[in-house]
């Protein structure tokens, strides 16, 4: 009996404690609400990331993950309007659009519109805003003198502070001319890979000779610091790039600079939209190269990003949670008052010119798995969300015309939806250096043309991809220059124009071009053996069986053998960079929304075997790739539309791609969230969205009340559980031996 | 006992040795120092150079285990295996390829794995023994034969089924807990509580049901059978008698994980979003970060061999038969 009771009061002092603890745990009315009650009606923005970021470095950084959260701090010279489309860029920290000037090979200056051969170098001037402060860091600190407060800290200085907030003084300062000179210098900095160094160097004069110098001395100063500490000490001194000039850029006022650039690549206004050319002050790279910051505490200019743009990051936990709030030194910025036909019907324009950003704080948590994710939105704790396959059907339905949209349940929680298509290709890639798919002749173009036909993206785009997607008709994506819409945009060689729409042609077309190329009815007509091909592929599980299925069976449609060759990431990039394979899908996402960005991927000195370049099929056509030398480096206009009409119907006519799919996102938005539209180019787009936070509280109010019955009767099954026990238990304790007959 | 835990400690340092070898033969096996420099530079415009580069700024552009242009004890010691493992010796763990402190890393993460391993393994511990002696006083009555049903049911859904379905009722449909996240301090307690029970309700068929099968082992001995004939009362033969002889067992299999929770739970903290140890190596090993990797797995024999250690010592506290030398 003992026994029962103490486990009895046991239980109940547990219970009491939990719910106790429970409640002064919440201290709220919403008892899963994830986040501090008193946040509750904040003007804060709530999301999720999936992947930890790697850097934040604005020199290293590439990926859209490290770059959701750069951008909003670091602001190069341009961005994208935030409306408009085709994307258009706009000056951002410079005061105008940079100014472009043409030189010949004898240093003459010559006019835009010389042809691109004359051209020996370009000259780009920029003019920055004045006025523009960076964010407030312990870098800028000073004592009453002017002196910098912790710019030359002794060790044991440091050894006490463990994170930023341990430097109790901040400051800040303009920005100048001189910092954006410093961040392009730190592009070859001997001590970090910039992943853009080895494209940069091939056009800023100057960039390749720096980072030998720069190389030359940090190996005097290692070496010197190793036979002082020791092999193993991180400690580095600072290298001071201010000693160093680069030939190709110069500062030539407080708020101006040049970079010249070798011949003519109108392509780099695009990269200045990047953060890889946003203004670094010298102050924080020699702060945080201190002795001992990295010792243990990783305060580190990666941990710590410094920028000037509308928000700071002051809650670095990449496993849990990246906090921005606002700058209290960003100028103001005013909300567009221009965007495309229809942003004012959907209310885009209602903030026009009022000063961004509207949010003071951006809570990023993260989310490794869907499911929490989805659900934390539904319940209102996320604001937006994009859509996982497995929530597919419960969030979209389509109409009988075949238009998405939104469930009555998600209707009915006034959730909007915003589709757009990104500007991605995929496609299914023949190798040029194999003997059977590769080459120009017509038995190989033959065969690559029927396979094209055969493999129904369509089909690959309504299963594996929910519908999202649309099917390519040439490596460039919507929206881009050189797209082009209906029936003069379609791929003829795999297309008809019917009935006012493009229509996979049939399987007997594919056929007839198959026995064209020599393989009737997937025999090799010389030998006689069947057709077998090779498809390298990435795959890292049961999960992955039907998607490799389905490639068997879109090739079986001819009667030609696929043999999958599955494999781990590295030895499928190996074999790609080798040439060693047959066949293998890949994907492009643009750096920026220039044809050129996606053209190139099929230029033959771009050859992924031969230069490690970009061309993964290694095609190579000498008509495509003298074409490709003329329009990229042409403006906009009907010349380059009609050379990029040029370039698709060689590419589309030698099919070096099954040209596949570009991908549609599908974004969802809570009502209290506005100005959000998708951007599938810009990252920095946080400072235009607007949340209505009572709006937000009233319906996580109403929509997350806690039942309690479930306790109640939690309780009530143990207890019933329970009674058998301890009748059972009372009847063998009082049982008594036997009374003898 | 002192000679005999030094002894032990110093069989540890061969077999840390061999771990390391191991986990770097198998590490480069799989991932060459290109393949992780690729991986750490991104797939776009990554040019032969950047990769020489990375190695050489990472310490990964010398030979894997030996240097055979190198002369005298050089050629172990300039490679790759030397300069990255004997550090982990003095518990320097180093960088991690994205340039982090590996030991903040883990001091900042232990803490959430803790918040949760820590109430699963004892409050998990005190549930199953509790079941398993209430199995073994019902034995061979519908209570025992329903509670091994139920057990073996139990063992034999999935943990994710667990989550998930945790997840679903508790969170979503009665909106008592926060589907996911983690807060320091008390507020931590509302998003351990379901993890904490979703760990121990899945656990509770496999432990109970081994327990079960000790305690009714030790039912069966002969001093059970004279505890009861001095008359002593069911409850103090179960709890001084039964549950003392039969802590052997039962410290063998619960002292050794001990110090295994600081290394978390993966598929936990990945759905309740708590930012533990859980997945530092699989997030490493994804990413082809070999500095965390060979640290973790460093960590992880120095804790089992810590733990095989105390499961010792734990010997000799509750059986005064057993004796350390």
């Amino acid at each position: 009996m003992a026994l029962i009771y103490n486990a009895a009061m046991m239980v109940r002092i547990v219970a009491l404690a939990a719910v106790l603890a429970w409640l002064a745990g919440c201290g709220d009315a919403l008892w899963n609400n994830p986040y501090p009650t008193a946040s509750r009606a904040d003007n804060t923005l709530y999301t999720a990331f999936v992947e930890r970021p790697k850097r934040l470095d604005p020199a290293l950084s590439y990926t859209s993950d490290e770059w959701d959260f750069i951008a909003q701090i670091y602001e190069p010279p341009l961005q994208y309007h935030y409306l408009k489309r085709p994307y258009e860029l706009i000056p951002l920290t410079a005061q105008t659009m940079p100014t472009v000037r043409y030189f010949d090979a004898k240093g003459r200056e010559i006019d835009s519109d010389s042809p691109p051969e004359k051209v020996a170098r370009s000259e780009f001037e920029i003019r920055i805003r004045p006025g523009i402060r960076f964010q407030p860091h312990p870098a800028f600190a000073t004592d009453a003198a002017g002196k910098p407060l912790y710019l030359s800290l002794a060790e044991t200085e440091i050894a006490s502070r463990h994170t930023l907030a341990d430097f109790p003084s901040t400051g800040t300062r303009e920005v100048t001319a001189e910092d954006f000179v410093y961040q392009i210098k730190r592009l070859a900095h001997p001590r970090q890979t910039s992943p853009i160094f080895g494209h940069m160097s091939q056009y800023i004069e100057g960039l390749r000779e720096l980072a030998e110098q720069l190389r030359k001395d940090n190996d005097k100063i290692v070496a010197a610091h190793r036979e002082r500490y020791g092999a193993a000490d991180k400690g580095l001194p600072w290298l001071d790039l201010r000693a160093y000039e680069i030939s190709g850029v110069s500062v030539v006022d407080r708020y101006t600079y040049r970079i010249r650039i070798k011949g003519k690549y109108p392509q780099f206004m695009y990269w200045l939209a990047m953060p890889f050319f946003a203004p670094i002050p010298y102050e924080v790279d020699q702060f945080y190269a201190q002795r001992g910051m990295n010792e243990g505490r990783n305060i580190t200019f990666d941990w710590y990003p410094v920028g000037t743009g509308p928000y700071m990051l002051t809650e670095n936990d990449p496993n849990a949670r990246m906090v921005l709030e606002r700058n209290p030194n960003f100028r103001g910025e005013p909300y567009p008052s221009q965007g495309e036909p229809g942003d004012a019907a959907k209310g885009l324009l209602r903030d026009a010119g009022q000063t961004m950003p509207f949010i003071d704080r951006v809570v990023f948590s993260r989310e490794k798995e869907g499911i929490p994710y989805w659900n934390k939105f539904l319940q209102g704790y996320y604001d937006r969300s994009s859509i996982a396959s497995d929530n597919f059907d419960q969030a979209i339905q389509f109409s009988v015309e075949g238009l998405a949209r939104l469930t009555p349940e998600m209707e009915a929680k006034g959730i909007s939806l915003s589709t757009s298509v990104a500007t991605s290709t995929y496609y299914l890639a023949f190798n040029f250096f194999d003997p059977v798919v590769g080459g120009l002749s017509d038995r190989a173009r033959k065969l690559r043309q029927a396979i094209s036909i055969a493999v129904d993206f369509e089909e690959f785009i309504s299963i594996f991809a929910n519908g999202r997607g649309i099917p390519a008709m040439g490596p460039i994506p919507p929206g881009l220059f050189g797209y082009r819409e209906g029936e003069a945009g379609i791929n003829p060689v795999v297309y008809d124009w019917v009935g006012g729409k493009p229509r996979r042609k049939s399987l007997e077309a594919a056929r007839a071009l198959l026995a064209q190329a020599g393989y009737a009815d997937g025999r090799d007509s010389k030998t006689g053996q069947p057709l077998v091909l090779a498809l390298d592929t990435v795959a890292r599980g049961p999960g992955d069986s039907s998607r490799l299925e389905w490639y068997r069976r879109q090739f079986a449609k001819l009667n030609i053998h696929l043999e999958v060759r599955a494999t781990d990431w590295n030895r499928f990039q190996e074999k790609i960079r080798g040439g060693n394979t047959q066949m293998f899908f890949l994907g492009w996402n643009a750096d920026y929304p220039d044809p050129e960005n996606f053209m190139f991927l099929l230029y033959g000195p771009q050859s992924r075997a031969k230069t490690q370049g970009e061309n993964a099929a290694n095609y190579q056509n000498p008509e495509y790739d003298r074409l490709f030398a003329r329009m990229k480096n042409l403006d906009n206009g009907p010349e380059r539309q009609a050379i990029i009409d040029q370039m698709l119907r060689i590419a589309r006519e030698d099919a070096p791609w099954a040209f596949g799919y570009h991908p549609k996102d599908y974004t969802l938005s809570h009502q209290w969230v506005y100005n959000a539209k998708p951007n599938q180019i810009a990252r920095n787009g946080l400072k235009y969205q607007r949340v209505d936070p009572a709006l937000r509280a009233a319906k996580r109010e109403q929509w997350n009340q806690p039942v309690v019955w479930p306790i109640g009767l939690g309780v009530l099954v143990l207890i019933a559980l329970a009674a058998p026990a301890v009748v059972s238990y009372r009847r063998r304790e009082r049982t008594t031996a036997r009374e003898a007959p | 006992m002192s000679a005999y835990i030094i002894r032990r400690v110093l069989y540890a340092i061969p077999i840390l040795i061999g771990v390391n070898l191991i986990t770097f033969v198998l590490f480069f096996v799989v991932n060459t120092p290109d393949d992780m420099a690729r991986m750490q530079l991104g797939a776009k415009r990554v040019t032969p150079e950047a990769i020489e580069r990375w190695k050489v700024q990472h310490g990964y552009d010398k030979p894997l285990l030996w240097n055979a242009s190198a002369g005298g004890m050089a050629t172990l010691t300039d490679t790759i295996f030397y300069e990255k493992s004997v550090r982990l010796f003095a518990f320097d763990f180093g960088n991690a390829d994205d340039g982090r402190d590996i030991a903040h890393e883990i001091r900042s993460r232990m803490g959430p794995s803790l918040a949760l391993a820590v109430p699963v393994f004892i409050v998990g511990i005190a549930v199953n023994i509790t079941f398993a002696l209430l199995m073994a006083f019902f034995r061979a009555t519908y209570l025992d034969f329903w509670g091994v049903v139920s057990c073996v049911a139990m063992m034999s859904i999935s943990a994710l089924f667990y989550i998930i379905g945790g997840q679903y009722l508790v969170s979503k449909v009665w909106h008592l807990v926060p589907i996911s996240g983690f807060a320091g301090g008390p507020d931590a307690f509302k998003f351990v509580v379901l993890p904490v029970l979703i760990g121990v309700v899945s656990g509770i068929g496999a432990g109970s049901r081994w327990y079960r099968t000790i305690f009714l082992e030790e039912m069966s001995r002969d001093y059970v059978r004279t505890a009861r004939a001095k008359g002593l009362r069911e409850s103090v033969v179960l709890f001084r008698h039964v549950l003392k002889n039969g802590m052997i067992p039962i410290l063998t299999g619960a002292v050794v994980v001990i110090p295994m929770l600081f290394l978390g739970s993966l598929l936990m903290e990945s759905f309740f979003g708590i930012p533990g140890l859980g997945s530092y190596t699989i997030d490493a090993i994804q990413s082809q970060d070999f500095a965390v990797v060979r640290s973790m797995v460093f960590l992880g024999a120095v804790l089992y061999i810590v733990g095989l250690l105390l499961t010792d010592i734990s010997y000799t506290l509750v059986d005064p038969r057993v004796r350390l030398a």
